[in-house]
């Protein structure tokens, strides 16, 4: 079971939440070419290691937010709000 | 046999070589699980390539082929999904024969719930989906399935109002089937390397020449990734990206019991699925946790709610005790067909993407794989699960039309 916290309630169970995918996939051009347009919509960076990854807090005040959590001990290094830059996490190198 | 019982068992020969790294191959697979394996069998027995080798970071099976459910299926809605499941289904019928190797294969059907009058409208439609193409389906009334399974609860708090029964599925010994492929690809001279990690893939000029490994280099005239909830970790180092998303998906077994259910049933809308082992455990499977993992390792509210949809259907299995349960990381696609074929890098291969129905496709995933890669185009049966369906738009969405589980 995760612990989350919600930047704006606090820590509540990961049964609250609902898992929202990768976070910072930026929409291109319109005429980018099927290429771009492919990865943006079906590649992901998927890593074994640091996630930065969107979450709503569904059952909860409804928003949504950031997290930088680690895919293999699912450890949360980092919450941040939704349009915020990704945290940098000196030490904490995808793996 | 009556030899080694007179021996305690204590003499039985390996089943297969431990091979150390040659400098060269002809071919690398990554990845010793039932893919692999098959595909390193399928190159030898049918191409002549013999100069092979299977790496695997960890133990033979020790993944995805040894911690799923051991369901055996093929239906399917799409005709490209239904020709090679079927092809695999049938492969699965002669695989104890063809490899000298029992594989326990139960065709003991596999039965889809519906728990609604719409549910059993979708369900009647996939139904015959399947029938046009020529797989066999049978749609079953309430009485029907109580007359087949007589602990199930019709009246749970959804009612079950049909179904519909493949009798040709089943469940058949998953270890079996990685123990036998690798018995009979090592007797063809392949050399199967365990705890051997690869590190890295290299490359020259936008073609593959041979892997990194903790063993050592290995060069190679042709690779091919075969490794399930790690295909993009590897693709990343061949340096490509796939549309693929890492998740646990858990499964548990009861404490043994005399046979009560012999046949696999499943319920899509409540996300659980039973069947009983040769051995009397009750497997139980349901959805994979909602977010990417690679730790091996389920939730704790999924197994809940997995448990409480199957004791919903099954109120009896109520008194049994869970013995075990564990996870295995499950490469899903945004359609959850596989990704197979050729990748951007020239003589690199790639099969992954299997999501959570790879253990069923081992025999066809093989044998397409080992085309694919000796002749260097796709097998007739696998031309649409390129990566290239990504920019084309032709996605196989069996995800949508027959409910692939996730």
């Amino acid at each position: 079971m995760l612990q989350i916290t919600c930047p704006y309630c606090g820590c509540r169970d990961e049964t609250e939440y609902s898992f929202g995918g990768e976070s910072h996939v930026s929409r291109p051009a319109p005429d980018a070419g099927d290429a771009e347009w492919s990865d943006y919509l079906f590649n992901r960076s998927n890593p074994r290691g640091i996630h930065y990854e969107r979450w709503q807090h569904r059952f909860g005040c409804g928003r949504w937010f950031n997290i930088a959590r680690d895919t293999v001990s699912h450890e949360i290094y980092a919450t941040y709000e939704m349009g915020d830059a990704r945290p940098d996490l000196p030490g904490k190198a995808d793996n | 046999m009556l030899k080694h019982a007179l021996g305690r068992s204590q003499k039985w020969p390996p089943a297969w070589r431990d091979a150390m790294p040659a400098k060269h191959y002809d071919v690398v697979i990554v990845g010793a699980g039932g893919h692999g394996l098959a595909t390193a069998y399928y190159l030898a027995k049918n191409h002549g390539i013999k100069n092979i080798a299977v790496l695997e970071k960890g133990y033979l099976g020790g993944g995805n082929t040894g911690r799923n459910t051991q369901v055996i299926r093929s239906n399917y809605f799409w005709p490209q999904s239904s020709a090679f499941f079927d092809r695999s289904l049938q492969l699965y019928e002669g695989l104890s024969k063809e490899l000298n190797f029992n594989v326990m294969l139960s065709q003991r059907g596999i039965l889809t719930l519906a728990h609604s009058h719409h549910e059993l409208e979708g369900i009647r439609r996939w139904a015959n989906a399947i029938r046009l193409n020529n797989i066999d389906s049978e749609i079953m009334t309430p009485e029907q399935i109580r007359e087949l399974m007589p602990l199930i609860n019709l009246d749970c708090r959804f009612p079950i109002r049909g179904g519909f029964i493949q009798r040709r599925g089943g469940i058949a010994r998953h270890d079996a089937v990685a123990w036998a492929y690798a018995r009979a690809a090592s007797q063809h001279g392949v050399d199967i390397i365990q705890q051997c990690e690869v590190t890295g893939i290299d490359a020259r000029a936008g073609r593959a020449t041979g892997v990194q490994t903790s063993k050592g280099a290995i060069s190679a005239d042709k690779i091919s990734i075969a490794v399930a909830g790690h295909t993009g970790v590897l693709a990343k180092m061949a340096g490509f990206r796939v549309p693929v998303t890492s998740m646990a998906l858990q499964a548990m077994v009861s404490e043994p019991v005399k046979p009560c259910l012999d046949t696999v049933v499943l319920s899509p809308v409540i996300h659980a699925y039973v069947s009983q082992s040769d051995r009397g455990e009750l497997v139980i499977g349901g959805g994979a946790d909602i977010y990417n993992s690679y730790a091996q390792r389920g939730g704790i509210p999924l197994l809940e709610e997995t448990v409480a949809s199957v004791l919903e259907l099954f109120p009896a299995f109520s008194r049994l005790r869970l013995m075990r349960q564990w996870a295995g990381i499950v490469d899903v696609t945004p359609d959850t067909t596989p990704i197979m074929g050729k990748t951007p890098v020239e003589k690199l291969y790639i099969s992954g993407g299997w999501g959570t129905g790879g253990y069923k496709a081992i025999p066809a995933g093989g044998e397409t794989m080992a085309y694919t890669i000796a002749e260097d185009r796709p097998h007739p049966l696998i031309e649409g699960f390129g990566l290239d369906r990504f920019q084309s738009g032709a996605l196989i969405d069996e995800g949508a039309a027959s409910g692939v589980a996730h």
